[in-house]
């Protein structure tokens, strides 16, 4: 494994190495000191061109649990606003010597461009609407831990998919994990030509969270943009708390042991009641912890035991 | 100079020489002087010269992309005799000294006829007509117009430039997109692919909706439309309604719609990114078959180079365009190799010089009729190098591809522009 571009990238075997890992990395986080020496000397740059600041903390903290040096870029606006090229910016910041570089941009396919451009381990954590495959290992391996295997378990995905990067990743990841995905969305947030991509694919979708919730091993829950709200999408944010967001009513339709993700940021009272969100059965700090685990193991297998 | 252009097969029809006389004419070939220099064009096919309704030369304003010169160069190995310079340069082309430097810069060049397309709209700004008039008074003689890159999408706009170049015989050409249906970031067609790469979509209905209110517009004010590069099934649909009506409506296909399809963008590769986006293999048999049938008239490039860092950014933030003027006749030829040399002639020379009214362009093979031609080895198969190229950009999405016929000689004007696929002087 060169880069992360993709969920796509990644065997089952892949998967499964990673979580091994991952599980591993999860026990230092235990540890009082919680530094191992795997990557010392290997820079690891996290260059983001869009506002985050889970996702580059997570990084950040992963690279430096491994003894690597970290640097973050903030590069929001700085390409195309001031007329530089992406490979100009990219090109100038791995000349400084970078083994890794881990990318953040708005853009769908960036990361990818990328990779094709530089010498530097490239790891995709989220490019536009594309993929964020940090964030579907994480989700996976949250739920493994949860559920045992995925194999035949049932996952509803819920929330604004044509939007969500996490989407894209996370039903690739499941599937490739013998999960039974169902996607759930009004039809105005639903990515075109779902259908066709969703039975070549396998996964299944539904306008009725109602419908799907009763069946659900698991729920994940995505976020939605403040900037979809203004009726553009859906005429307002009550009504699609009510046709779409997991309200305490629907709280109800789960049993008490399936566990409820969400990427984060919450919008709490839109798409995820407060109840939901604190119920014992939530697993979203859960899914921070196991965020470092994951992105200690990705940079552990990309950097590690290379020529430095 | 003087020639004879010995054993060419005419439209593919039948073979006989062409003899080119001092004055840039064809003229019957026994009044031609004994000692006059003779072309070997054995094998080849003869066509006019070709014409392009659709031409980006990049100047003035982006001479690093490309300028006249080099554009007219790629123009004329590519078999052109003439190409329309769009106005989308900086500053536009929407004043009569705007498109009379472009028109004397391409006579300078003297590789092609560079006839200056000016603008609908002042600055493409939508809003306001530009000097339409004053652009056909000019030397320039401008009779094609258009915002291409931009659609004129208010209709109040679209129906006045309609009214008013009936005066003198003009055309709308119109870069048929609904902004409100297809945005400035939509760069892919709207579909699985883009559900699936996470890209803006560029519905195909975002197209439709402007050509069906155009050909509306064209019936309800009598005047004649243009409509630039067609890219789907649909658009099609309503062509051939509207020309089943008589409505006064012409329309274009681009070389890369006829071949490549969505599914090139899965790589991201923004060389692929053009507007309107390449589209799903139906619509492309769909564009094949109306090109065929006469509902689409005419094969036009939308040739677009860029340069190199304009197309290194993320694909939503790349330069819409492709390189095409010296690929296009190979790729219409791979594209549809059942379509005659005829038919070739027809959409890639007869019919594009009567839509923009260039008189002594797009003429048969014959005496009298002013030296235009191309000659063709119908049968040459050749690889595409981008570094081969005399455009000045590389965006060049035919690279590495295998295409079928070559051009070999061009004659301008009664002189040789391009021979045995090389540039002359």
């Amino acid at each position: 494994m060169k880069h992360l571009l993709s969920v796509d990238d990644l065997s089952v075997d892949d998967i499964h190495q990673l979580f091994e890992t991952a599980a591993d990395m999860h026990d230092v986080q235990r540890r009082e000191v919680k530094k191992l020496p795997a990557l010392r000397g290997r820079t690891v740059v996290n260059m983001f061109f869009e506002d985050s600041t889970r996702t580059r903390s997570s990084f950040e903290i992963a690279g430096k649990w491994l003894s690597a040096d970290v640097i973050n870029v903030s590069a929001k606006g700085s390409s195309t606003s001031k007329g530089e090229s992406l490979r100009d910016t990219v090109l100038t910041v791995c000349a400084m010597g970078v083994d890794g570089l881990v990318i953040r941009h708005p853009a769908s396919g960036a990361a990818l461009q990328v990779s094709q451009w530089v010498d530097a381990a490239v790891v995709n954590a989220g490019d536009g609407m594309h993929e964020h495959p940090t964030q579907a290992l994480l989700d996976a391996y949250t739920l493994q831990r949860r559920l045992g295997s995925l194999e035949g378990r049932h996952v509803a995905i819920i929330g604004d998919l044509t939007h969500s990067r996490v989407f894209r990743s996370n039903v690739q990841c499941l599937t490739k994990l013998g999960a039974q995905v169902t996607v759930v969305a009004p039809p105005t947030l639903m990515p075109s030509g779902i259908g066709a991509w969703s039975a070549a694919a396998g996964f299944e979708t539904s306008y009725d969270v109602d419908e799907v919730l009763p069946k659900a091993d698991a729920v994940m829950m995505l976020r939605v943009q403040r900037e979809r709200m203004s009726g553009a999408y859906f005429p307002s944010p009550r009504e699609y708390t009510v046709g779409y967001g997991l309200t305490r009513d629907r709280l109800a339709l789960l049993g008490p042991d399936v566990p409820i993700c969400h990427p984060g940021p919450m919008n709490r009272g839109l798409e995820i009641a407060a109840d939901a969100a604190d119920a014992t059965q939530s697993v979203v700090l859960e899914q921070v912890s196991s965020g470092l685990a994951i992105r200690m193991a990705v940079l552990y297998h990309l950097l590690a035991g290379e020529e430095a | 100079m003087s020639f004879v252009i010995t054993g060419a097969s005419l439209l593919g029809e039948r073979t006989a020489d062409l003899y080119v006389d001092d004055a840039g004419m064809l003229q019957p070939v026994d009044s031609a002087p004994a000692g006059a220099e003779r072309i070997d064009a054995d094998g080849l096919v003869a066509l006019p010269g070709l014409v392009d309704l659709h031409t980006h030369l990049r100047e003035p304003g982006r001479e690093d992309a490309e300028t006249i010169l080099t554009g007219s160069r790629a123009a004329a190995l590519g078999g052109y005799t003439a190409v329309l310079a769009m106005a989308n340069t900086t500053p536009v082309t929407d004043t009569a000294e705007a498109a009379t430097r472009v028109w004397e810069l391409g006579r300078e060049a003297g590789l092609v006829h560079v006839q200056p397309v000016g603008a609908v709209t002042r600055g493409l700004a939508g809003e306001e007509l530009a000097e339409l008039g004053l652009m056909h008074r000019s030397r320039a003689r401008v009779t094609v117009f258009s915002d291409d890159g931009k659609c004129v999408h208010d209709p109040r706009v679209m129906r006045r430039a309609l009214e008013y170049v009936k005066a003198f015989g003009g055309v709308v050409s119109q870069h048929s997109q609904d902004p409100a249906l297809a945005g400035p970031t939509a760069c892919c067609h709207e579909g699985e692919i883009s559900g699936r790469l996470g890209l803006p979509g560029w519905p195909g209905i975002a197209e439709e909706v402007i050509v069906a209110r155009d050909v509306l517009l064209a019936r309800h004010t009598g005047s004649r439309v243009h409509v630039a590069h067609v890219s789907t099934a649909g658009s099609v649909e309503v062509l051939r309604w509207a020309k089943a009506q008589g409505i006064d409506v012409t329309a274009e296909v681009t070389p890369h719609h006829l071949l490549l399809t969505t599914d090139l963008l899965t790589g991201y590769d923004p060389t692929y990114k053009v507007n309107p986006p390449l589209r799903p293999q139906e619509d492309v048999e769909a564009l094949r078959a109306a090109l065929a049938d006469g509902t689409i008239d005419a094969v036009a490039t939308d040739h677009a180079p860029h340069a190199r860092h304009d197309k290194e950014h993320a694909f939503v933030d790349a330069a819409f365009g492709m390189l095409g003027l010296e690929t296009a006749l190979a790729v219409v030829r791979t594209a549809m190799p059942d379509l005659s040399w005829a038919d070739v002639a027809r959409v890639m020379s007869t019919t594009p010089a009567r839509i923009a009214g260039l008189a002594d362009q797009g003429r048969p093979l014959e005496p009298g009729s002013p030296a235009h031609v191309v000659l063709v080895d119908p049968d040459a198969r050749a690889t595409v190098d981008r570094d081969a190229s005399v455009s000045l950009s590389r965006n060049n999405p035919w690279h590495g591809r295998e295409l079928t016929s070559r051009v070999v000689h061009t004659v301008y004007a009664g002189r040789l522009t391009v021979r045995d696929g090389a540039l002359v002087g």
